[in-house]
């Protein structure tokens, strides 16, 4: 009882020192505020403003209409340029799209010669490209098949797709971004505030004097944990539903409370890492660069920049055993698809093994760490 | 230069220092002689080291005027010419030496900077070495060196160009006795062999002062007394109480301490036997045996490093003891006794309190972790005992020195234990807190019976001892009451005891004056030879440090793995689930066209809508087909029917390329279909999409050349600020502002090796492209290398600029990851071309240096472009490196603020 008492009183320690650093209370701010404010709006996933160039040797009625099927947000204003310059211009990298249509194009059509339209896309341009292209063909056929029909030379499709985008109707890439850049920001700050925390006091001597007292590395690691997983939860609260909900107006499917419990769950993970790499590291300099080589491999693996199913197989075996991926996983779940705990429970199960495993691992070390120490 | 010999060395007029509000220095006039030492007394924080540090240029003079041979120091002109004149050793052991350097390689680095040849070089360093007795360790690094020798060293980087002004701050805190008597010897001889020089000294220990020609007393940032030691301590005993008479306080009322209350054979506290404690090789505490009894006060005397602070943590636990055995109240010390704790109070040699609570919080954490009953009216009276009522509310870290150390007691003793172990608990205190400190500890062994190990290097501590132990490299060399000591040795002091007994113990090595050779040949090299001075210690530093090596190198490769095989974007064997209700030929066909393709595995039929929507939100299908009831029947009859796919859109990046998949594998269906039938479906038109630069389309060959433009940028940047963060942060920094070394040469300097080390990164992730990723290079390697060397120089050079506007490694590498990775992901076309930005986007991208070796590195790999087609991405990049290198040195200070 007298253990927790300390456990407690101490970890409250750590939430008024932490209020006086204006460091990392600056760093706090900008990541639950502009950091995913950023990083939602800025990067659009889907095709958008792409440039896209017209060589129209056809000059038709047809060509013409195919060029004025292209436009925002999608697309840029369709640039007409000369044949033959197109190639040079997607080596500048002024064109993502070339669309070229051969002269004679609409005659062709109207005599069923079946002519060819060229669109060179920019392979290099990966997420762009791929969509892009799709979109641009899907555009282009039905700007011809309408021209078709009209002209009595089809007829319609014995059988029509109808896509339905299950969870996000409006192919709306913010809200997406949005809770990705917020599991992300969770990530790194419990991660550097925990960390800080324990090599602070160590560089100021402070440790010492807490372990000359009636108190255990396990209860000094135990408070630093509770007080800074409290912290990021208060903030990730708030972020969540000011700056998420508030100004990004992100809706989210299922439970708040539900997500908030997977954070929870999760921050015992991260505020462990914090413990973990701290003890490794030798000075605060050694731990910054340490957070950067171990956070980042964790969040880009985690299925929320791009999804699990394109790691190559061995690697989607690997990363099961990453705490992040099973976050993201349930994260997903909660907010875009309103899952509740029957179906997130075994991602919850995950990460409550494995944030113990490595909780316990990084007590132990840190134990050993005090006890060698000079 | 020509000075008149009698003109003052120095002349210093109304200088006043601020540090935000408080006012550090407020000097009015001081003149200086030539040729003289010049002690600069007072305890920490008068301002002694603002002081010289205005003096030596080091920082920046706010306001007055200080003249220094010969002219204003503040003028920029004047300050190069005479810097090659002054030498500082600025405060703190070795602070301005580099710990991974060894002893060589650290004056050889100082003798560079002042462009000697290498004749010359060799020369200056064995003489300096063998008049020191540092000879024996050239090859030892400076941070395994002992204090005194690194005070030496400090020495000797100072001398290693002929100064005519030398300024030590504070040489000899934290040195032993003998080791600070030879330091001053080896001052004399240094002048005697030098007529002319002028040494300013500043210290703490009074003692130190009579032997200097004049004293400047300091207090409060103010000069209360200059002029000779002598007329200074006029009828006064000792310098320290004419000091005090100085700053109008009463003479100390040194009283004998008051017999203890019990006598100290009755009962045995603590007690060590054959006490060691090994790290490594290295022995800090060698079979120590000491017994200490109630309420008796017991010090250990010793320098740095002697193995008093290492007997104390293994006393209280903190350190396990790795041969004999220690007890405390009569049970073994063990690390993990939490009972036997509660009766111990620790007080470590540094303050370490939370200076971020206050007094009042402060007390009240300690007093809650021993879980004190009564609390509150124990912390009122121990507020009241210990004289912090006014300063209750005040931040810890904002206290004076002495409330500081005072807090430190109270919190030690708040649990009222029966044993109080001191580390150096005074240092750095003027001498009334120092008095006061000790009235307070009497009082608890007189009064309350507590038992006080204390630590100190101060005599003047030692001899209120009932019992003084004189520890050197681990060992006691003797123990016994002050005055058997002196007795013992016959010696008229304890420091004349202690150092007898030293001496005894380890024969100091003698020191003589250097013999410098006076045909000096400069190399000529001036500042390329300085740059090259800095870039080759630098190389040597990371060399060393193992972290920043991994990161520089394994940093890289690992993140470049990471990024490749974690954002392919090639998805495939996507689970998917089909509710056939026509159950038909027709329907399972379509089905098989989905299963059949490599996009999909294949799946089981579900049985209702409701399962399909359970399983999109389990993640356990991406996509879910539904085939109406008469699929089959209008099929065969020719009617129109239709097929619904609900795609998973929550990541919009993977529905849409579901969605793609869908609609092409659709296709595929109605055109088999057609043919089946029999039905030519006449092709209106042909729609060719043609990916150029990667036909086959897979994500690795697009991202994998995309990749080194984030990690050139991240890394080297993240690496150059840390590495000028860091001179700043240890102190070393220093050295650039007092010696000739300008801004640019500093700075490119410390670039070099990192724009090094960052080619090398660029050649490795090239390797790996071709060789893991399978991506070949398609292009001339020529203009790569170069855009990639032009681009590694604009990222160092981005690094440095950043690190001249923070202060901390840490925010320097938090600071530099943000500012580098942020805008090269989001305007340097990685994730979205950048002809497809908008308006102010475009424009930041085509100003980010990223941009332009994004397009040379992807166009070189698969583009396969030619030197037209790279020309402008060179020219573009070869403008960054020199702006952000000019701007960088524009915002370095050259100077301490």
């Amino acid at each position: 009882m007298q253990r927790l008492y300390s456990i407690f009183w101490l970890g409250l320690k750590e939430v008024m020192s932490l209020r006086r650093d204006w460091v990392m209370m600056a760093l706090l701010v900008w990541s639950f505020t502009l950091a995913p404010v950023m990083e939602a709006t800025g990067v659009a996933n889907s095709v958008n403003n792409a440039s896209i160039a017209f060589a129209d040797e056809d000059h038709s009625h047809l060509s013409r209409s195919l060029a004025a099927a292209f436009f925002p947000p999608e697309f840029q204003d369709v640039v007409h340029i000369e044949p033959g310059t197109g190639a040079a211009a997607m080596d500048a990298g002024y064109f993502l799209f070339v669309v070229a249509v051969p002269p004679g194009f609409e005659k062709d059509v109207r005599a069923g010669r079946a002519p060819e339209i060229q669109v060179s896309i920019d392979a290099t341009a990966m997420e762009q490209a791929g969509i892009g292209a799709n979109y641009i063909v899907n555009i282009l056929s039905a700007e011809i098949h309408r021209f078709a029909i009209g002209s009595d030379l089809a007829t319609a499709p014995p059988v029509e797709l109808v896509i339905r985008s299950a969870f996000n109707p409006n192919r709306d890439t913010v809200r997406f971004a949005g809770i990705v850049a917020l599991i992300g920001q969770i990530m790194w700050l419990t991660t550097i505030l925990t960390g800080a925390a324990m090599i602070r006091e160590r560089e100021h001597g402070t440790i010492e004097h807490l372990l000359a007292m009636p108190l255990s590395p396990f209860d000094i690691a135990l408070a630093k944990i509770w007080a800074n997983a409290a912290v990021v939860l208060i903030a990730s609260a708030l972020s969540l539903a000011l700056v998420m909900q508030g100004l990004l107006g992100i809706t989210i499917a299922g439970s708040a409370a539900l997500f908030l419990l997977g954070t929870a769950l999760f921050l015992f993970t991260a505020t462990a890492l914090g413990v973990f790499l701290a003890t490794l590291a030798q000075s605060m300099a050694q731990f910054a660069l340490l957070v950067m080589l171990v956070i980042l491999p964790m969040l880009m693996l985690s299925g929320g920049e791009t999804p699990v199913e394109g790691q190559p197989d061995w690697l989607q075996v690997g990363t099961l055993i990453l705490p992040s991926r099973h976050y993201m996983s349930a994260s997903q779940a909660i907010v875009f698809k309103g899952a509740g705990f029957e179906t997130v429970w075994p991602e919850f199960l995950w990460m409550t093994t494995l944030g113990g495993a490595l909780l316990a691992m990084s007590l132990m070390l840190f134990r050993r760490s005090v006890a060698q120490e000079t | 230069m020509s000075i008149a010999p009698d003109a003052p060395a120095i002349r210093l007029k109304d200088v006043s220092h601020q540090y935000r509000k408080h006012t550090a220095l407020d000097a009015r006039s001081l003149d200086i002689p030539n040729g003289q030492l010049v002690g600069f007394i007072g305890p920490d924080g008068v301002g002694k080291s603002t002081l010289l540090s205005l003096i030596t240029g080091a920082k920046k003079l706010q306001s007055g005027s200080i003249e220094v041979l010969g002219g204003p120091i503040d003028n920029a002109a004047h300050r190069r010419r005479i810097c090659t004149q002054i030498a500082f050793m600025p405060q703190g052991l070795g602070r301005n030496l580099y710990a991974e350097l060894s002893v060589r390689e650290n004056l050889e680095f100082f003798s560079r900077l002042f462009g000697q040849g290498k004749e010359e070089r060799d020369a200056r360093i064995a003489s300096l070495l063998s008049a020191t007795g540092l000879a024996p360790f050239t090859d030892r690094l400076m941070g395994k060196l002992s204090g005194g020798m690194k005070q030496k060293l400090g020495l000797c980087c100072a001398l290693i160009h002929d100064p005519v002004l030398l300024v030590l701050d504070e040489p000899t805190t934290g040195v032993d006795p003998v080791s600070r008597r030879q330091f001053w010897a080896l001052i004399d001889a240094i002048r005697s062999g030098t007529p002319g020089l002028t040494v300013l000294v500043s210290t703490a220990y009074m003692d130190e002062a009579e032997q200097f020609d004049r004293i400047v007393a300091m207090d409060a940032g103010q000069i209360l007394y200059h002029g000779t030691p002598a007329e200074l301590k006029g009828k006064s005993d000792d310098l320290e109480t004419a000091y005090r008479r100085l700053r109008e306080k009463e003479a100390p009322q040194v009283s004998p301490n008051p017999a203890p209350a019990h006598s100290f054979d009755t009962e045995p506290i603590i007690t060590a036997r054959g006490l060691t404690r090994r790290f490594g090789d290295f022995v800090a505490v060698d079979s120590v045996d000491f017994s200490i009894h109630r309420g008796e006060i017991f010090g250990f005397l010793g320098s740095n490093g002697c193995g008093k602070s290492t007997t104390m943590k293994m006393l209280t636990g903190l350190l396990p003891i790795s041969e004999g055995e220690a007890s405390l109240l009569g049970r073994p010390v063990e690390s993990r006794n939490r009972k036997l704790r509660r009766e111990i109070g620790y007080m470590s040699q540094a303050f370490s309190l939370y200076g971020e609570l206050t007094v009042l919080q402060n007390l009240q954490l300690h007093a809650r972790i021993f879980a004190i009953p009564d609390k509150d009216t124990r912390i009122e009276a121990f507020i009241e005992r210990f004289g912090l009522d006014a300063h209750r509310h005040t931040l810890a870290a904002t206290l004076p020195l002495g409330i500081k150390q005072r807090l430190s007691l109270a919190v030690a003793v708040i649990h009222q234990p029966r044993v109080l172990i001191l580390d150096e608990p005074t240092s750095g205190v003027d001498p009334e807190a120092r008095d006061a400190f000790w009235d307070l500890l009497v009082e608890l062994s007189r009064g309350d019976g507590v038992t006080i190990l204390v630590s100190t290097h101060f005599m003047g501590e030692a001899e209120r001892c009932d019992r003084v132990s004189f520890m050197h490299a681990g060992r006691v060399l003797a123990e016994n009451t002050p005055d058997a000591l002196m007795a013992q040795e016959d010696a008229g002091s304890l420091e004349e005891a202690f150092i007898a007994i030293l001496e005894r113990a380890d024969p100091p090595t003698p020191v003589t004056a250097p013999d410098v050779p006076v045909s000096a040949k400069r190399t000529g090299m001036g500042g390329v030879g300085r740059a090259l001075a800095y870039a080759r210690r630098e190389t040597v530093e990371v060399l060393r440090d193992r972290v920043r090596l991994a990161f520089a190198f394994l940093g890289s490769a690992l993140l470049m793995l990471v990024f490749c095989y974690g954002i392919t974007l090639d998805i495939e064997e996507l689970e998917f689930a089909v509710l056939d209700l026509s159950q038909g030929p027709e329907s399972r066909a379509y089905v098989s066209e989905i299963e059949g393709s490599r996009y999909f595995q294949p799946t089981t039929r579900l049985n209702s809508a409701s399962e399909g929507a359970a399983r999109l939100t389990h993640g356990d299908a991406s996509l879910v087909v539904e085939l109406p009831p008469d699929f089959g029947r209008k099929l065969r009859t020719g009617e129109r029917t239709e097929v619904l796919a609900i795609v998973d859109g929550a990541i919009p990046f993977k529905g849409e390329t579901v969605e793609g998949y869908v609609a092409g594998l659709h296709q595929t269906f109605l055109n088999s279909l057609a043919r089946e039938n029999g039905i030519e479906q006449p092709e209106i038109a042909r729609i060719e999409p043609r990916f150029r630069y990667n036909q086959s389309f897979e994500s690795i060959a697009a991202m994998a050349p995309a990749m080194p433009a984030i990690l050139l940028i991240m890394l080297p940047a993240v690496l150059m600020a840390v590495s000028v963060a860091r001179e700043k942060e240890l102190g070393s920094v220093t050295n650039f502002y007092v010696t000739p070394t300008t801004r640019l040469e500093f700075l490119i300097g410390k670039q070099i090796p990192y724009i090094a080390i960052a080619f090398a990164n660029f050649l490795l992730l090239a390797v790996m492209t071709v060789v893991i990723f399978g991506v070949p290079l398609k292009g001339n390697p020529v203009p790569l290398a170069i855009g990639a060397l032009l681009y590694v120089w604009a990222t160092t050079s981005y690094g440095l600029l950043i690190a001249t506007m923070t202060s901390s490694q840490v925010s320097a590498t938090f600071a530099t990851a943000i500012a580098s990775v942020v805008p090269t992901i989001q305007f340097s076309g990685l994730l979205q071309p950048v002809s497809t930005l908008e308006g102010g986007a475009q424009t930041i991208g085509s100003l980010w240096p990223s941009s332009y070796f994004l397009h040379l590195n992807v166009g070189t790999f698969t583009k396969g472009l030619s030197w037209e087609a790279l020309g402008p991405d060179i020219l573009a990049l070869a403008c960054f490196g020199p702006v952000l290198t000019a701007a960088a040195t524009l915002l370095l200070r050259g100077q301490e603020t």
